[in-house]
């Protein structure tokens, strides 16, 4: 009797206990999300009021009435102290070069890892260390000589110019090097037998089995090429090639004119989207790709 | 379908010298299964019969044809491989189509190729599923149906059981061999085991250190090993080899263990009495009984209908006995050896020493 009474005591402590567990795991995790959104909600809310509301130095926590406005504003004709540049212009270059240095980095890393990792040549160590030691370079370092190359190549102020830098890629190479290493040998013998030739291999077997992680490098690499701002600050001077991190930042003036921080946070909202869509959008695969994994 | 030749094929890695020069002839439709310890080559031959690696000097001879310098794929052979090799991310019939697509054939004929496989190896309703949802027999018999569909000249198999459990090895055993003999299809079969090695083939090759230190048949070799290599490596447990000198007149022996005498019954053999041999008798020859040896038995190991002892002698020298039943228990037990089971080998090359020779 006593022992039966002993048990439901344990079992109902131990159900009080993950309950107070359960709440602080859920307390944290709310903290956390407030702290990372408020931002972002202030944005947000920022973007709906009329230009005098925030240029009067407050911080309105309800949405305003002058959305429509602004966003048509931000979309269309854009704003700042110089003429500005629309949102969907430069959104749509952003979107045009965060895409080709995406997938160029991909094409590019995924063909040279298949070759340092599936071939033997002369070199071949020699080849990967090269690529492995510009790792060590950031982009910062050799910008000077980048843009000489550009202008020599009259690349000044055109999307090659903007992307082509910016396309190969070491970290790529490396994670797709060591994933190829995985691979078992027996996949490559198999294929030989089969007769299937180096470039029937790589498209048939190794693209395939690399889906999830091109899917995780494209995302990463997405946002890289869409957060760039040095870069294409320095070889771009037309306007109409802006990219919208770079438009952004060229909105807000020195202080001799009142910046239209409703403009201004309406195109950061704008320029938000893009990338969250590729994450959300993304993720489902790679996620899918993981559920999935082989073997 | 066709014979196989291989000439003279040696290999090394570096300085590192592999094989050593094997010759091996395979009639059209036979299954030789080469075995031996891990290391000592068997693997490396079968992959330069299959063209993945390349003999340092040597001929392959495929159905007539000198295939040494060709491609793998231009070989027409097929493999299954220890792991299987299944593409994780083609289904079951494009593995098994895979092969016959890259060679162009129509796409009618490749249904039917694979169809009629997966018929024959009892996998037809798994056609569409993806490698891993399948259990090791199913993908080992998917690994099959990939290399029966392309119709091949011979089949390579590298160790195709071993990642299979105890049980299963056993049934696909018997199917692989069925299979091979109903196809037809010269078969190379490489692996480890020595019981898979005497069940399979017909004639087997046993390596040793980069030699083909016998090619017979499994009973040839399980009753006249060549060497003791051989004679220790087919055969479970493996056979006992005691040291002895030969008398005068080459027609018996004396063990020195214990000096005991033991007549040659298949004749005398050659050379001088004193001559240092290795007097070879497997543990299921042993018998119980008085006059022969002393054996402390340390282990019992009951196997139902019968017991394998193992012990010593007197002199220290390990003795493994083989009986009927399961009544033993440890400690000291007379064997005699029956004198028509003796097999004599020389006792520093360890070559097979005959009668008259």
């Amino acid at each position: 009797m006593s022992i039966a009474l002993s048990v439901d005591e344990l079992a109902s402590r131990s159900r009080r206990r993950q309950r107070r567990e359960a709440f602080v795991t859920h307390l944290c995790l709310v903290l956390g999300v407030l702290i990372f959104a408020f931002p972002i909600y202030l944005t947000i809310i920022g973007s709906t009021h009329d230009v005098n509301t925030i240029g009067r130095g407050d911080v309105p926590l309800l949405p305003g009435a002058e959305a429509v406005a602004n966003y048509s504003q931000a979309w269309g004709v854009g704003g700042g102290r110089f003429m500005g540049v629309p949102a969907g212009m430069m959104l749509m270059n952003s979107i045009i070069m965060a895409l080709c240095v995406a997938v160029g980095k991909i094409a590019i890393s995924l063909t040279s890892a298949y070759a340092v990792v599936f071939f033997r040549f002369p070199f071949r160590m020699l080849a990967f260390w090269l690529i492995f030691i510009t790792l060590m370079l950031p982009v910062e370092v050799r910008i000077i000589p980048t843009i000489q190359v550009m202008v020599d190549l009259n690349l000044t102020n055109t999307y090659q110019g903007l992307i082509i830098p910016l396309v190969a890629s070491a970290t790529a190479t490396l994670l797709f090097r060591q994933f190829f290493l995985t691979i078992p040998d027996e996949y490559v013998e198999a294929a030989k037998i089969d007769g299937a030739g180096p470039l029937r291999f790589f498209i048939d077997v190794i693209i395939p089995l690399s889906r999830t992680n091109v899917a995780a490098l494209f995302v990463i690499l997405f946002i890289y090429g869409w957060n760039q701002y040095l870069w294409p600050l320095l070889i771009v001077n037309d306007r109409s090639l802006e990219t919208i991190v770079v438009g952004l930042t060229k909105m807000i003036g020195t202080g001799d004119a009142q910046n239209e921080w409703n403009v201004i946070m309406a195109t950061a909202v704008l320029a938000l989207l893009p990338p969250v869509a590729v994450v959300v959008l993304m993720q489902r695969w790679f996620v899918k790709g993981l559920t999935e994994t082989e073997k | 379908m066709a014979t196989l030749t291989l000439r003279n094929i040696k290999k090394s890695f570096g300085a590192t010298a592999v094989l050593h020069g094997v010759d091996l002839d395979v009639a059209d439709g036979e299954m030789i299964v080469i075995v031996g310890a891990s290391g000592c080559g068997k693997s490396t031959l079968l992959r330069i019969v299959a063209g993945l690696e390349t003999a340092s000097s040597g001929e392959v001879i495929i159905a007539g044809q000198n295939v040494t310098p060709l491609e793998p794929a231009d070989r027409d052979v097929a493999m299954v491989f220890q792991n299987y090799a299944l593409y994780p991310h083609m289904s079951v019939f494009q593995n098994m189509a895979y092969g016959l697509k890259i060679r162009r054939l129509p796409a009618d004929e490749i249904r039917r190729r694979v169809d009629e496989a997966a018929k024959l190896l009892g996998i037809g309703a798994l056609l569409e599923r993806k490698p891993r949802q399948l259990s090791g027999g199913q993908r080992q018999r998917v690994a099959m149906g990939r290399a029966i569909v392309r119709e091949p000249k011979l089949f390579l198999f590298d160790e195709p059981l071993s990642n299979l459990d105890a049980k299963l090895r056993v049934q696909m055993r018997a199917e692989i061999r069925q299979l091979q003999k109903r196809l037809g299809v010269t078969s190379l079969f490489v692996t480890h085991d020595q019981v898979e090695a005497m069940t399979l083939g017909d004639r087997l090759v046993v390596m040793h250190a980069g030699h083909a230190a016998q090619i017979a048949s499994p009973m040839e070799i399980w009753e006249k090993p060549a060497d003791t290599y051989v004679a220790g490596f087919i055969g479970s447990p493996s056979m006992n080899f005691l040291p002895a000198t030969l008398l005068e007149g080459g027609g018996a022996v004396r063990l020195d263990t214990n000096g005991l005498i033991l007549p040659l019954l298949d004749g005398p053999r050659a050379g001088q009495a004193g001559r240092k041999l290795t007097i070879g008798i497997r543990p299921e020859h042993l018998q119980i009984g008085h006059g022969g040896l002393d054996m402390l038995v340390d282990l019992v190991e009951p196997l139902g209908g019968e017991s394998v002892l193992h012990g010593k002698l007197p002199d220290g020298t390990p003795i493994t006995a083989r009986l009927q039943g399961a009544h033993y228990v440890d400690g000291m037990m007379g064997v005699i050896l029956p004198l028509e089971s003796l097999h004599v080998f020389d006792a520093e090359t360890g070559h097979r020493l005959e009668a008259g020779a």
